[in-house]
């Protein structure tokens, strides 16, 4: 059964009065691997950002139109709230430098100053780490800074620490363009096994991880969304003369 | 030919970079001889444990003016570090035209003469109360603390990554949490050796003590009393025509440049042990 989680409606943003994207309306489906896939400056990661409000926490950045999250409008509710509900990855690994990894995966509660056991605390810590496929690396090591981990690590880390925080949906900015390919394949499967508990939207400009790892498939160009549909009808039959090029890497 | 003499001139500038720094050498070495060999022979247990004695007796020591210091040094740190870190936030944080202008009177602060300072605390403080002390003297340190404080807290914020932010908000945190359990950990190293640094600058500052902390030679732990300090003592018992007093001067030039010496080696160790992988 399928049910829309997310809708983008009419969505402009970009910053300091150039709008980088313009009117995108998207679905977002529960439980599925969503890839936002287009050339480098298309407006990929404008618009990821643009769903836990991320977008507007630099400076000189413009927004308008709505996404509608179990339909109540993100822009109308408080964007921490947002953010408690829509986890993201970053490019870059991002841990924490002053925590150990114990701490970093239980940063969001520490943060957000939410009190629970310490027995809860070693729960959520173990469950998410399993689920990031990154305990049985480091359970012998959970009080060591999470900045000696290699950069793949770090980064499954980093999706340990928004999986803590029982998110809906989980962003993944280009979550493999910083790492190696051993490290880009654990990331591209872990990707996978987690539709069962989270909803993904995965931005790459890698076509044949978008191929590999999504259901669905929004294409992107010059900021305005070209082509939207299941991943496989997208590669194989795709309707736009644009997209056809783009995947048989005429440009980008 | 042509290459012997490229190849010469290459030696003979590394024999001058050489030579001029063994040259810049030779005076602060000749200092640091200077003040050991004859601070040394001040140093004994009562130098630390005992009071002055007047002139002509033999013995004493400057516990007052140890003690002293650090009781201003305190003073200084309560006064200055509060204020110092958070308008380092406030400047790492925020960029527009105030805080330009904050920044260039934070440099201007920084080259404010000491003895001005002094003055600036005499007129604030010591006239008001009708009285010289440790307040006052304290007050004048931590004007010259704060934009050690303020600077070095800056630049270490400065330097933390985006990236890092983005992490924290991404999980939904605040601002204020954000700052306080995110950044400030991360620049910690860079704020703590700002502050140790501040301290190794007013620690041998006479001149702002000149007409605040004033001197006593009794032990005194009353902010509202005069206090003694180590350069104070320097700079009084050197100009006295008693060669035992010149002799406790030394001591505790000694003692001061020690102090410095030991403060030098922590903030190694701090940037060491604190620094912050990103």
């Amino acid at each position: 059964m399928e049910s829309t989680i997310l809708k983008i409606r009419n969505l402009n943003a970009g910053y300091q009065n150039k709008w980088i994207l313009k009117d995108i309306n998207l679905n977002i489906e529960k439980n599925k691997v969503t890839a936002i896939m287009g050339p480098s400056g298309c407006g990929k990661s404008t618009l990821i950002r643009c769903i836990n409000r991320m977008h507007e926490i630099t400076p000189g950045a413009i927004f308008k139109g709505e996404i509608y999250l179990d339909d109540k409008n993100i822009f109308e509710m408080p964007p921490s709230d947002v953010r408690k509900r829509i986890g993201m990855v970053f490019q870059r690994p991002n841990p924490f430098p002053t925590m150990s990894i114990y701490e970093n995966v239980i940063a969001g509660y520490i943060l957000n100053g939410i009190k629970i056991k310490k027995a809860k605390m070693d729960q959520i810590v173990e469950e998410s780490l399993k689920k990031a496929f990154l305990w049985e690396e480091v359970k012998d090591t959970l009080f060591r800074k999470g900045t000696f981990l290699s950069g793949g690590q770090q980064q499954r880390l980093c999706i340990a620490r928004s999986l803590a925080m029982n998110p809906e949906i989980l962003l993944l900015d280009e979550p493999t363009s910083a790492l190696d390919p051993k490290a880009q394949a654990m990331i591209e499967e872990l990707i996978v096994r987690l539709k069962e508990n989270v909803t993904l939207v995965l931005v790459t400009h890698n076509r044949s991880q978008a191929a590999r790892a999504s259901d669905y498939t929004a294409f992107l160009y010059l900021g305005e969304l070209i082509e939207f549909g299941k991943t496989e009808k997208i590669f194989t039959t795709p309707k736009n003369k644009k997209t056809e090029e783009y995947l048989t890497g005429k440009f980008g | 030919m042509k290459m012997n003499k490229r190849l010469f001139k290459d030696f003979l500038f590394k024999k001058i970079v050489i030579l001029f720094s063994i040259i810049t050498l030779i005076p602060l070495f000749l200092i640091l001889f200077i003040i050991v060999k004859n601070g040394v022979s001040a140093i004994n247990i009562d130098f630390f444990t005992k009071l002055p004695k007047p002139p002509g007796e033999k013995g004493g020591g400057i516990l007052n003016a140890i003690v002293g210091s650090i009781f201003l040094v305190i003073i200084a740190s309560i006064l200055a570090i509060p204020f110092g870190v958070t308008v380092g936030i406030f400047l790492s944080e925020v960029k527009n035209k105030f805080t330009e202008t904050l920044k260039v009177l934070v440099d201007v602060l920084q080259g404010v003469p000491s003895i001005v300072i002094g003055i600036v605390a005499y007129i604030w403080i010591v006239k008001p109360l009708k009285s010289f002390s440790a307040l006052s003297g304290g007050v004048a340190l931590g004007l010259m603390m704060l934009p050690i404080i303020i600077k070095s807290t800056q630049e270490a914020l400065y330097l933390i990554p985006f990236s890092l932010r983005e992490a924290s908000f991404a999980l939904g945190t605040n601002y204020t949490k954000t700052i306080l359990k995110v950044i400030l950990p991360a620049g910690l190293s860079g704020i703590a050796s700002g502050i140790l640094l501040g301290i190794m600058r007013i620690i041998g500052e006479t001149a702002p003590l000149l007409f605040t902390a004033f001197g006593n030679s009794f032990l005194n732990l009353n902010p509202a009393k005069p206090v003694d300090a180590l350069p104070l003592v320097i700079f009084n018992y050197a100009m006295s025509p008693y060669p035992e007093w010149h002799k406790i001067a030394w001591g505790a030039a000694f003692i001061l440049i020690l102090l410095i010496f030991i403060l030098n080696i922590i903030v190694r160790k701090v940037i060491k042990r604190w620094k912050v992988q990103f």
